[in-house]
């Protein structure tokens, strides 16, 4: 695995793993507490993501799904007053240690946003060639070649190969979302975290979205903060339920919601509160 | 009762719109009527005449005005335009707010004391007038325009955008000049384009400073003529040919403001939806 602290991009696609419990997750947490200034959104926070799947973050608005998504890939500290205490691993390395750059860190931690963001100044094509021109510098055919690949990833290719000069301000709500994630997958992180990606969709979009999630899965680890109980069900292997701040349950999404253990998960996936 | 109220209020509003549009009709007007009969061909290509006798043109004044708020942009676009962008991007400093305040003081300094200001520290101590001190002066009154309209064009850019490429791995000052800048250009451009056209008619620093000048010359060190000055001197002067010369280059001058207005326009026509 390629150590955070130099600079070389990360290799493309990550090997599937077979999810045996001796193997350490890619992504996981320590005691992770998060704060804006004086306040705390997230308190002591200890979880693991494994390889390949897809993990849903739920709970009611205001509980720190955000601000916890926000301190993987480290974009909480360019919050006003943001800082944290505890650990974040990738592959078991500290991405918080000093000799850790963020910039080299948010290459192979992608994040997709809540409302579509391409840049406006850019071409489809451009947009997602974006965040491979932060990286090394590549020949133009192989650029073309991932270009293409992750407009094919995103489910978008067969709606934007003839407009790749384009605009990406032209296309729909729902086409600029999955040119986002297009744009996120282009560099090929290793985990890709999604913070409400369809929250500012229509059903249809929202439903073209999740059906990308549940594919990407093959070659990154996803992390889709979602207030939509449905949509985690629906695309997640695992869930996690965070209240006030805190972890309340995590744990296989069929179990937390045909079996939660804990009777807040039971309250907030049975639609008493939230 | 409520539509009468309703319509006295649009009828007030379209009266203040006349009240607006009407002068710049007139200016307009006048200056076509007083001055277009002057605008000849030796108008653009010849000296001014001797006193007293008639015939010649304000081709100096013209190459003048030309240098002279080309040199100020060249100095006051990429100063305005840099702090513009320092005071955005770390908008909390101290050195921003610092700045921000001592823009919005000179921004509200009348341009002949910028002028006189020019005078004492650039004209008397080279014992000379110059073109340059001119453009010094009238970069001092471009800065704080071009700086804060940078500053809030920038402001405009939603904190998602600049996230977005943060997040992709971008360095701070590529997400700024790359993703930010790049995105407001044409609002920068236009502020630019209208702090040029602001400057391109100010009269009162060019009297201390670039002087004017019945010769030719392209030598920014030695006194220069331009459009303002021209206008100035000739307005004021005793002889008949002389004020419809002031009429010729008063309507030249408004024709470049004008048309620097419209090119600030258009570069704002051209600009992107930010909120798609
Ligand atoms: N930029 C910020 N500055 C200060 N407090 C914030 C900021 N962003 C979020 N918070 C606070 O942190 C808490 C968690 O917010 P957030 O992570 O956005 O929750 P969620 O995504 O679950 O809705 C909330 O109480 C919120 O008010
Ligand atoms: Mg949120």
């Amino acid at each position: 695995m390629t150590p955070l602290t130099t600079s070389a991009l990360p290799s493309p696609v990550p090997a599937a793993s077979l999810t045996t419990t001796s193997e350490p997750p890619r992504l996981r947490t320590d005691k992770l507490t998060a704060m804006y200034g004086k306040s705390t959104a997230v308190s002591g926070v200890t979880l693991g993501f494994p390889a390949n799947q897809v993990h849903a973050l739920i709970g009611p608005s205001g509980c720190g799904k955000s601000t916890f998504l926000r301190c993987l890939n480290r974009t909480h500290e360019l919050s006003d007053g943001g800082w944290i205490t505890g650990r974040v691993l990738l592959d078991e390395e500290d991405v918080y240690d000093a000799r850790v750059s963020a910039m080299v860190l948010r290459r192979r931690i992608g994040m997709v946003f809540q409302r579509p963001t391409p840049f406006p100044t850019m071409s489809v094509y451009d947009n997602v060639a974006a965040g491979l021109r932060a990286g090394v510098r590549l020949r133009r055919g192989e650029t073309d070649e991932i270009v293409e690949r992750a407009l094919r990833q995103a489910a978008l290719w067969d709606e934007v190969k003839d407009r790749l000069r384009g605009s990406a301000m032209a296309l729909s709500g729902g086409q600029q979302q999955r040119l986002c994630i297009a744009r996120t997958i282009a560099p090929a992180p290793e985990v890709v975290l999604l913070d409400e990606p369809t929250s500012a969709l229509d059903p249809q979009g929202t439903q073209r979205i999740e059906e990308v999630v549940v594919e990407l899965k093959g070659d990154f680890t996803i992390v889709i903060v979602t207030h939509n109980m449905q949509q985690a069900a629906r695309t997640s292997d695992t869930t996690t339920f965070f209240y006030l701040g805190t972890m309340v349950e995590t744990g296989a999404t069929r179990q937390i919601f045909t079996a939660p253990r804990n009777e807040q998960t039971e309250a907030y996936i049975t639609g008493r509160f939230g | 009762m409520r539509r009468i109220a309703s319509n006295f209020m649009v009828g007030l509003m379209l009266g203040a719109v006349v009240v607006a549009v009407l002068p710049l009709v007139f200016i307009l007007g006048d200056l076509l009527v007083k001055g277009a009969g002057s605008l000849s061909w030796s108008f653009f290509t010849r000296l001014p005449a001797p006193a007293g006798q008639s015939g010649g043109g304000v081709a100096n004044a013209i190459v003048g005005t030309l240098i002279i708020v080309g040199v100020a942009s060249l100095i006051g676009l990429p100063v305005g335009i840099g702090a513009g962008i320092f005071c955005a991007e770390y908008s909390g400093s101290r050195l921003a707010w610092l700045t921000r305040f001592v823009a919005d003081v000179l921004n509200g300094v009348p341009s002949i004391v910028v002028g006189v200001f020019a005078w004492t520290w650039i004209v008397a101590r080279q014992k000379h007038f110059s073109a340059l001190a001119g453009s010094v002066a009238l970069a001092m009154l471009m800065i704080p325009m071009v700086l804060r309209t940078t500053e809030e064009m920038i402001k405009l850019v939603p904190r998602s955008l600049r996230e977005a490429a943060l997040a992709l791995g971008y360095p701070r000052w590529r997400t700024t000049l790359q993703i930010v800048v790049r995105t407001t250009l044409p609002g920068i451009v236009t502020g630019s384009l209208l702090a040029v056209a602001r400057i391109a008619g100010e009269t009162a620093p060019l009297l201390f400073t670039a002087l004017g000048s019945q010769f030719f010359t392209t030598d920014v060190t030695q006194p220069m003529a331009a459009l303002p000055l021209t206008v100035f001197t000739y307005a004021t002067g005793p002889y008949e040919e002389w004020h419809r010369f002031a009429w010729g280059a008063a309507l030249v001058l408004i024709l470049v403001v004008l048309a620097l207005s419209l090119l600030a326009r258009l570069a704002t026509r051209q600009r992107f939806d930010l909120n798609g």
